[in-house]
Formats: C-alpha cells, structure tokens, sequence
C-alpha cells in the first residue's frame, strides 16, 4: 500500500492499461476517480480489496484498478463476490456494476445479496443505456427515452434503483452523480465502510449513446444537467416539481445481522464450540 | 490559494481525451484544449488551487492532478 499522504491515481492503477477504453466525457472514469480517493481517503491496503465486475463498459473499472480483481459473467459479478466474501471475509468485496448489468441480467443476483445483507459494496454506475453493445436502452432509460432498439422511443417504465434495493433489504442505500463527484466519493467511504449490503447509485453520463440519441449535448452539458436535475433529500424545489431526482443517503441500518457473520454463529453452533 | 503559493498542472497528454469537462467548469478559466485537442493550463497563475480542484475531480480519464508549491519550493 502507498504510504504518501498526497493523493496520486498512480499508485492506485495499473498505468499499463491507460488510457482506458471508455469514450471521451464518459462518466465512468469519474466514478473510478471518486473511487480511488475514497480508497486513498479510508487508508485501506490495496491487498484487502476484491473488485469483482461482470460485462460492460462500467465493469471494465475492475481491470483498471490495482487491486484484487475478477472479470466475470454479465450480472453474475454479486454471485462471484459473495462466494470470494464468504471464503474471506476479511477483504473488503467492492462490485461496480452497469445499469443492465445490475438490474437486467443481474437484477435477480441483486435482490437476493440486498436481501442477505453480505457485506458488499454494490455500485451501479447508472447511464440509462447498454453503451458497449451499441446504444440499446436498458431497464433505467425510462419512457420516452430514444435508444438504438428504441428509435421511436421506449415504453418501458424504469426501476428506482434506490426504491429497489431499500424494498430488497440493503442495509445501506445512497445515490449521487458524476456532477457531485466530491459527494460520491464520500458515499463510496460510508458505503465501504458499512457492514452490510451497500448500493450507492451513482448517475454516469453516456454521450457517446444516450446523450447523442436523446439529444442532451456533450458531456459538460449533461453533467450541468445533473446539477439541475437533482436534489438533496427532502428538499423544499420537490414541492413545485416532483420530477427533481434526490440525492443523499437513503438507508443506513446497522441493526441488522451481516451474512458472513450469521453464517459463522450458524457453524459454531453446528459444532457446538468444536469448529 | 494561500500566500506565496502556486499551482502546478500536471497533465497527462496520452491519458486526456479531450472531452472538456475541466475547460467548461474551471471556474477560473485556467484551461484551455491545445490544437491536438488537449488540456493545457494556460493561465495557471490564475488557479486557486486545492480549494476547487473540479478539474482534477471530474476528470473522466485521471489525467489532471493540482499540485501546489510553496513559492520558491523549486527554485
């Protein structure tokens, strides 16, 4: 691990793959920055950190990192993290994840970690579309929204990401975007920190697909989007419109018993005191 | 920025893409993208330095750090 006070990406990445394959003014990159500050920030050992990603742009990020790593299967990222926490607990399971990938093709392996309570930290880097396929729209793009599967715009109603994992049982729930990258970064600490299943959605933007299909201009244009979309929790603008997207931290439950630690009282009373 | 302080920009060329995220929200005006399409700290005298830090933070391809020196820290 580092040992420098100051903070430099440098020591956090594995510079042989930059720069990365994410397009110009991809909000990815944004959410890896806030990420590895909050890392630098928490003084954790870069030894005790798994990222495990399935498929898509947002899970390259595991690639990047210069942590432990897997690179797996398309939604199945949070079926591979609880077997790699249940084996060892004591590292820290980080899972950055896409819309699609989280709540599409993983949206069962998703309800069912937020339902266990397994210490993972689940990102959902959300853009609202499938970026690396080609532009399809995907189960948070929303109504009325243009994709390339969806030229005369979709019908499909989207999921709340943060109604989705507070009804599923996670135990910590934020939401943020690459706007409020310094706000991001301090959820991502709470959220690493947390015991317990942690989802913190962080609004990522995609000009390359979403932007230049619905016509939200270049990517400082959807970020100040982002600034105007938003709200902190509660605020008074969601009295005269509605439509303001909250920010803040949802859930934050320590009460509740963790898997992994369930799992272990499970195996000493199996043994009764012999394990 | 504090006194008898300046700003170092440290860019990384081959990692910028030149998306302008940085030249757009600097607040001071300090960058600009250079013909190749790449940030340049034009005016960094003008930086105020760790007190903002946009550009470093919303920097898509970690290409952009703010250092800050005491003045004659390098002479």
């Amino acid at each position: 691990m580092s040992t420098n006070k100051e903070f430099d990406f440098k020591n956090y990445v594995r510079g042989r793959y930059f720069p990365h394959i994410w397009c110009p003014g991809c909000g990815h990159g944004i959410v890896l920055g806030a990420l590895l500050r909050a890392v630098h920030e928490l003084e954790l050992d870069k030894n005790n950190i798994v990222m495990t990603s399935g498929i898509g742009c947002s899970s390259r990020i595991s690639g990047y990192v210069d942590f432990h790593s897997l690179h797996t299967i398309h939604g199945r990222a949070l079926a591979f993290a609880t077997g790699v926490k249940l084996s060892r607990p004591n590292l820290k399971a980080i899972v950055p994840m896409g819309d699609g990938d989280a709540l599409a093709i993983g949206g069962n392996h998703f309800i069912h970690a937020a339902r266990r309570n397994i210490d993972i930290t689940a990102i959902v880097m959300n853009n609202r579309i499938y970026g690396m396929t080609g532009g399809q729209f995907s189960p948070l793009s929303g109504t009325g929204k243009k994709a390339t599967t969806a030229p005369y715009t979709t019908i499909d109603n989207n999921f709340d990401v943060v109604e989705l994992a507070k009804a599923a049982g996670a135990s910590f729930v934020a939401r943020s975007t690459v706007f409020h990258a310094s706000e991001s970064k301090e959820y991502l600490k709470k959220a690493i920190m947390h015991k317990g299943f942690s989802v913190v959605e962080i609004l990522s933007q995609c000009p390359t697909y979403y932007g230049r299909k619905n016509k939200e201009g270049d990517a400082a244009t959807m970020m100040e989007g982002y600034r105007k979309n938003t709200v902190k929790i509660g605020s008074k603008k969601l009295d005269t419109n509605p439509d303001l997207i909250q920010r803040g931290i949802f859930v934050e439950d320590t009460d509740r018993p963790e898997y992994c630690e369930a799992y272990d009282e499970i195996i000493e009373t199996a043994m009764k005191g012999k394990a | 920025m504090g006194k008898g302080k300046s700003v170092t920009h440290v860019i990384d060329k081959e990692w910028c893409k030149g998306c302008g995220i940085c030249v757009h929200f600097c607040p001071k005006k300090v960058l600009e993208l250079d013909r190749r399409g790449k940030v340049e700290a034009v005016r960094p005298e003008d930086c105020i330095g760790e007190k903002c830090m946009l550009c470093e933070l919303r920097c898509p391809d970690l290409a952009i750090q703010i250092k800050e020196n005491q003045e004659g820290e390098n002479d």
